[in-house]
């Protein structure tokens, strides 16, 4: 956790600001849901607590903690109240291991009378992450993939035949998906050669620059990011996590025409809010995940980062204004795409589930596969 | 151990925070009154037909099964594309490309027979 006092709190201040950010966002979120979903079709959404209501979810949060304590007669009490509790869980892992900012040096300082320098002397290294694991992605695509585990002790807990029905398709739902999920990510790490979330960020920082036969042709003037070298695979990677988010339109599990509400028709209060929480928090490290694959991260284009003043100021205190212009830069993005969820949320109609599973299995995964091949072939003919 | 702790830390913290919440809720709210339609399991509103414990058919274990196989086809998938530039530019692009060449075609072989026998056809 770190080596000496300064960094073990330091990081796990770190931490629980992180898992902090991802149970504040919901308010936020839901409330941009329901005024953008308002905007999109023609009505008000909520306007009347507080200003543009924004203090809606706040009165809402207030609410479910009133509401009374409820246990379906033959539910199983461990899992249906293990649950939501789970449902947390792999947002909240997956995120804190993100860098959300490069890693900045703080030289060694004097505080309450005693100098940190760290082990070696030199000084700390701390970016804006939780934990720093060395194989980023194969950790989130592991932890992630524990959210059907919670859906499932949902669905059986509440033994109800629509929870159970809605939990056995979000877990079939799932595991489709994964697999084209995890090959879609292949291109990208050939392209990169490295699992680390840091050093694929650092790679994304040049200017555009393609490869032909050991020829390169530059592009000044936009960014080497992910997208412009693997296109498909951004195309594939941000499906398959809105069906791993169970997002519109692949919400299936909670087809509220067919299935009441899926997995939580038994729950209420604040058991159904944590759900949301889990499901805003998978949206949340999806969108952070695609900023980071092909957008750059915190990276912004070559000749725009030269015009910053940022750039010029010396010490501890550049480093931190640098790292937190990063941090924006990273976060405006991840604002972006979790918009861009909601917009498709509003846009596009649910699936069926038969053409669900055939476009995962039978589209999906075939494109994925060509993805792979396509990539190896450009690589091979870029390097020559 | 030392990179896991963070992690078990986390859990742990996230599980406390859940499970809190919960608690905190059970003990603001209402004092809890059974009555028969509130214990029915929630069919839309009408009385229900079905027993809440009757049975219902589990048919995507055939699909879970095929998703371990090609899973792990996919993880085997994740270290060659890691070395992939490595390789290229020792030279031995051409080798790197035949071996997993072969392994692509045993993954397509496998879905195309999957596709054929109808084992992912869902009704």
């Amino acid at each position: 956790m770190g080596a000496d006092k300064f960094e073990i709190s330091v990081n796990l201040i770190k931490m629980a600001v992180i898992f902090l950010m991802m149970i504040q966002i919901v308010p936020i979120l839901v409330w941009v849901e329901r005024r953008g979903s308002a905007f999109i079709q023609n009505r008000f959404g909520p306007n009347r607590v507080g200003p543009l209501g924004l203090m809606q979810l706040l009165a809402d949060a207030v609410k479910f903690l009133f509401k009374e304590e409820f246990l379906p007669k033959k539910g199983v009490a461990l899992l249906y109240y293990a649950a939501p509790v789970m449902a947390l869980v792999p947002g909240a892992l997956a995120l804190a291991s993100l860098p959300l900012s490069p890693t900045i040096h703080i030289e060694p300082f004097h505080l309450f009378g005693q100098l940190w320098a760290g082990v070696d002397g030199k000084g700390y290294d701390f970016a804006f992450q939780g934990f720093s694991i060395n194989v980023g992605i194969v950790y989130v695509l592991g932890i992630s993939s524990l959210g059907a585990y919670s859906l499932l002790m949902a669905g059986w807990g509440s033994s109800n035949k629509y929870s159970l029905m809605g939990a056995l398709r979000a877990s079939a739902q799932m595991i489709s998906y994964e697999l084209a999920l995890g090959l879609s990510l292949v291109g990208i790490l050939m392209i990169y050669g490295t699992l680390s979330f840091g050093d694929m960020m650092k790679m994304q920082e040049a200017a555009l620059t393609y490869g032909f036969f050991g020829q390169k042709f530059t592009i000044p003037f936009l960014p080497d990011w992910g997208i412009f070298h693997n296109p498909i695979g951004m195309l594939l990677f941000a499906s398959a996590s809105f069906a791993e988010c169970n997002r519109l339109p692949f919400d299936l599990p909670e087809a509220e025409g067919e299935l009441v509400a899926g997995f939580h028709t038994e729950y209420g209060g604040f058991k159904m809010l944590l759900f949301y929480i889990g499901e805003y928090g998978h949206m949340l490290v999806a969108s952070a995940l695609l900023a980071i694959f092909y957008f750059g991260g915190y990276n912004i284009p070559q000749w725009l980062m030269t015009l910053l003043p940022v750039n010029h100021i010396p010490g501890n205190l550049g480093a931190i204004l640098f790292a937190l212009l990063a941090h924006v830069v990273l976060l405006t993005k991840i604002i972006f795409f979790l918009w861009v969820f909601i917009w498709v949320r509003w846009t596009l109609p649910r699936f069926r589930y038969d053409q669900l599973m055939d476009l995962g299995w039978k589209t999906m995964l075939p494109w994925a596969l060509v993805n792979v091949i396509l990539t190896a072939l450009w690589i091979f003919c870029a390097q020559g | 151990m030392t990179s896991v702790l963070p992690v078990i830390v986390l859990f742990f913290l996230v599980v406390a925070f859940g499970a809190g919440i919960l608690f905190i809720a059970s003990f603001l709210g209402p004092k809890k009154s059974p009555n028969p339609a509130k214990d029915m399991p929630y069919e839309c509103g009408i009385p229900g037909t079905e027993a809440p414990d009757s049975k219902i058919n589990v048919k995507f274990y055939l699909t879970a099964i095929l998703f371990i196989i090609f899973d792990i086809e996919i993880i085997f998938m994740y270290p060659w594309a890691i070395t992939f530039l490595d390789y290229i530019k020792k030279g031995e692009g051409a080798y790197i490309m035949g071996a997993m060449g072969v392994f692509v075609l045993l993954f397509i072989f496998g879905l195309f027979w999957e596709v054929k026998s109808k084992a992912l056809d869902w009704d």
